[in-house]
């Protein structure tokens, strides 16, 4: 049975260049991924359809592209795993970049972040005669995201990235906890300072869509949230973001439930005004429509808090 | 119009050898660029699986047995000066790796652990789970980018140009993306540019494997060498070729035909699934020809070696198993069979990644070096031992990086004008202004590859060759005529797959040639016409000088031999 492919097209070099959708149907076979689609309507239709490739074995990360929405590698995502209602299969350029033509981004932006997190390392002493030492655990855990082979996948379906266009983004926190965690490396202060920075790690929103779309299982949330704990552990100056984490785990503690508008007062502190201040339109909204959440003395401990108590004690003399 | 830039170094190629190459070169005092025809990291370095080799002293090892093995696996093709130092030097440059970042396999003290691979008495070999290639790749290309290296990210050579004296002078290349062609000036241009899989097809070689460093190297005037010596690796998925890591047999793995014998045992009884990769190779066509395969393939068992340590340390093929064949390794054996795979010819280098001789012993270009695939020694001979071609690659990218800074002082600027670029462009722009046609490039490759490997894979034979030797002038032929659909300039990708195709069209002809010439067995050129070794009349090394007019020049080498006098090879 053929299948309808939906490309999304762009030719910079048309008269009016703007993208738009083309339909191709192929037959495909059993074992054909959607990358041997293209590569099939690339060699006997349309010669003019770009895009990048090269390993077909989900490797090299060329083929980043999103796929009926969600960006994948082509070379991975077999034709016949997909649905869609209608039975096609819609081809789109990765989001958050620049598209050059059809489905090649311009990645430059995704390079200009990896690189600033000084993405190489940075050991403390001089070099030792022989190797490093190093536990097997040590490095078996840093596979996971070495693993990363910088597709892009991540970044184009970062929603904070979509607003939030100076977050430094997945793949770079992911990179920059590599180093952070790897045990022959001497700068984790300094990169942990540096991304404890408007655009750093606590710009992430937790959407998990990073880890829905790895390829490669790398993880770059958890990751990311692996530096924030590190970033704590290490003594960085509080910062918004990091208030707002601890703010949260002690109302949590607390009342066993969010008290939101004190975790906001808590969270950019008191003293600053403006801040308080620009919230104030937001406030008188939610009062008119009766949204306002409820907060301080009007807000009690839930039932049962101190078995959430309990919990916290035990996390807490955790080893 | 045409851009033009200056540096004394331009590496070709970002590639494991590119990369070390261009650092060795920075360190050594000079400007250095790399120009690639993908990003670095795309580079098909990252498809090395297993591992690296070397024999650390402190482990009990020694670099005289690594070299042993290295020279019996090359069938004593391969010249030992090159090898000795292969061997002698692993050692610091696994360690600088190490240094850099490579995040190695630990035992149990915490220091660099070791798995068995083919071909060799000891396991030796590095590694990162089963991904070591990429591992290392990401690597280097964090140390180009703490260097602050430029970078031609997605450009493509089309010549190697000299100046009037003969000596390299740089290259021509246009941006992908924009269509724009430049002359990078140089004093001296490093090709580190791959191999030529995609001439076959299948190939566990990635889509840019096309050999276009060797053939500009080649059309510049300086010889390529034992270009007939391809590597067919035991073990490839079916279809698309992809590769199976020889690390699975390293740990364990079986390989039986279709009744569940573990045939090696008829072909070497000793090494057994690690014998070297030729042999296998040529044990597994035997088994399928011969009705105990299954489909053309026969099987790799990994079932005995538990999940745990599947996932831990064969964790990418487990996940390729699974995508690309729908099978679990833990629970079935799964169906491979030889593909082809490595090219141990290439560019003729020296041991210091020169593509001349000083000593005047053979002519080539000065200015030019090469190394990784792209090049060849001879270290890897007749058949490369697996995991050394990663030491290659880093080995000899050093050597060439620093021997090329010293160069570069050494010499003055070329002098050569700026329009020497005008040529290539003016080639481009005929090709796109072919009328529309039938005939496509795509079709015209296909049938290079598939003849290819119908004639000169695992068994070879005269009259195969012979119908190959006729079928090139009409591939020729039509690639002259055939038309492209796109005519525009931004990432005119058809543009650069016709390209590669003229490219994979004169590794073509030195392959089939010098298999033809070398009328032996020896490696993995195993002619069914001569079965025999002949060392009294082939110990020595085939180079090709391109020919415009036809068939390319040939001229010999003798195979340099240190301390191990040839003998019969058996695993």
């Amino acid at each position: 049975m053929p299948t309808t492919f939906r490309i999304k097209r762009f030719n910079p070099e048309s008269e009016s260049p703007q993208p738009y959708f083309q339909e191709y149907e192929l037959e495909t076979e059993q074992s054909d991924t959607v990358l041997d689609a293209l590569i099939k309507i690339r060699e006997s239709v349309d010669e003019s359809l770009a895009l990048r490739c090269s390993c077909r074995g989900a490797i090299c990360g060329s083929c980043g592209m999103r796929i009926n929405g969600h960006a994948t590698l082509a070379c991975k995502t077999k034709v016949v795993s997909l649905e869609s209602p209608d039975g096609t299969v819609q081809v789109e350029p990765m989001n958050n970049m620049p598209v050059i033509k059809d489905l090649v981004t311009d990645m430059g932006g995704f390079w200009d972040k990896i690189r600033q997190v000084q993405p190489w390392l940075q050991p403390a002493g001089p070099k030792p005669d022989a190797e490093y030492i190093a536990s097997p655990e040590s490095m078996k855990h840093l596979t996971g995201v070495m693993g990363c082979i910088m597709c892009g996948a991540c970044v184009s379906d970062c929603a904070a990235l979509e607003v939030d266009h100076q977050f430094i983004g997945p793949a770079a926190l992911a990179k920059a906890y590599r180093f952070v965690a790897d045990p022959r490396d001497g700068a984790s202060d300094s990169r942990l300072l540096a991304l404890n920075t408007p655009g750093g790690m606590w710009d992430c929103t937790r959407c998990m869509e990073c880890i829905e779309v790895c390829p490669k299982e790398v993880g770059a949330m958890d990751r990311i949230m692996d530096l924030r704990a590190k970033g704590i552990d290490h003594g960085i100056p509080s910062t918004c973001g990091s208030r707002h984490a601890e703010v949260f785990a002690d109302l949590i503690e607390h009342k066993g439930r969010l008290d939101e508008p004190l975790l906001a007062m808590r969270t950019f502190g008191l003293k600053n005004i403006g801040q308080m201040l620009s919230f104030l339109p937001m406030t008188l909204r939610a009062l008119v429509r009766g949204k306002l959440p409820r907060s301080g003395p009007l807000h009690r401990a839930i039932p049962g808090i101190d078995r959430i108590r309990r919990l916290f004690r035990h996390t807490r003399n955790l080893p | 119009m045409t851009t033009a830039y200056t540096f004394d170094i331009l590496v070709l190629g970002a590639g494991l050898a590119g990369m070390r190459a261009a650092l060795a070169a920075h360190e050594g005092g000079a400007k250095v660029a790399i120009l690639t025809k993908v990003h670095p990291v795309r580079s098909h370095s990252n498809a090395a699986q297993g591992g690296i080799n070397a024999a650390l002293t402190d482990r009990g090892d020694t670099w005289e047995d690594h070299a042993f093995d290295t020279v019996k696996g090359s069938d004593f093709l391969g010249d030992q000066d090159a090898i000795e130092i292969l061997a002698e030097e692993a050692g610091q440059d696994i360690l600088a790796l190490e240094h850099m970042g490579v995040i190695f396999n630990r035992n149990d003290e915490g220091r660099l652990g070791t798995r068995r691979f083919g071909g060799q008495k000891r396991a030796r070999t590095f590694f990162v789970s089963d991904f070591t290639g990429q591992a290392i790749l990401h690597v280097l290309y964090e140390q180009i980018l703490k260097a602050n290296l430029p970078v031609f990210e997605e450009w493509f050579a089309t010549s190697v140009v000299r100046d009037d004296d003969g000596r390299c002078a740089g290259v021509v290349a246009f941006e992908i993306r924009s269509g724009q062609f430049a002359f990078v000036k140089a004093k001296v241009v490093i090709i580190a540019a791959g191999g030529l899989g995609r001439v076959f097809e299948p190939s566990t070689n990635a889509m840019i494997c096309t050999g276009d460093g060797m053939a500009i190297a080649y059309r510049a005037g300086t010889p390529l060498m034992d270009m007939e010596m391809v590597q067919y690796h035991p073990t490839t998925l079916k279809g698309k070729g992809l590769l199976i890591t020889e690390a699975a047999r390293g740990e364990g793995a079986y390989l039986i035909n279709k009744d569940g014998e573990r045939f090696m045992e008829q072909y070497a009884p000793n090494m057994m699934e690690l014998a070297s990769r030729d042999v296998i190779s040529r044990a597994e066509q035997i088994e399928i020809n011969e009705g105990r395969g299954i489909n053309g393939c026969v099987l790799l068992d990994c079932r005995h070696l538990g999940k745990r340590l599947i996932q831990e340390r064969l964790g990418q093929i487990f996940e390729e198993a699974k995508t690309f064949a729908n099978i679990d390794l833990t629970e079935e054996p799964i169906p491979i069979r030889p593909g082809m795979h490595y090219s141990m010819g290439g560019i003729k280098t020296d041991v210091d990644g020169r593509c001349w001789d000083p000593q005047g012993g053979w002519k080539g270009v000065p200015g030019l070096f090469a190394a990784g695939e792209t090049a060849c020694l001879s270290l890897h001979g007749g058949n490369r031992l697996g995991a050394n071609s990663l030491l290659d690659t880093v080995v000899f990218g050093r050597r060439t990086g620093s021997c090329a800074a010293a160069y570069a002082q050494s010499v003055e600027e070329p002098r050569v004008n700026n329009s020497v670029s005008d040529k290539d462009h003016n080639m481009v722009q005929e090709f796109l202004k072919r009328k529309a046609h039938t005939d496509t490039v795509a079709a015209i490759r296909l049938d290079l590859g598939v003849t290819m490997n119908k004639h000169l894979g695992v068994f070879r034979d005269e009259e195969g060759m012979e119908e190959v030797q006729g079928l090139l002038p009409v591939f020729r032929d039509r690639w002259n005529r055939v038309a492209i659909q796109d005519k525009g300039r931004v990432f005119n990708t058809s543009l650069v797959q016709a390209l590669e195709l003229g490219m994979m069209l004169d590794c073509a002809q030195t392959i089939v040639r010098g298999a033809m010439i070398r009328t032996e067995s020896r490696g993995a050129h195993f002619r069914t016409d001569c079965i025999q070794r002949d060392d009294e009349n082939w110990l020595k090394h085939i180079l090709m000088y391109h020919n415009p007019e036809g068939s390319p020049r040939v001229d010999y080498l003798p195979v340099r031999i240190t301390q191990w006098k040839p003998q019969v090879r058996v695993y």
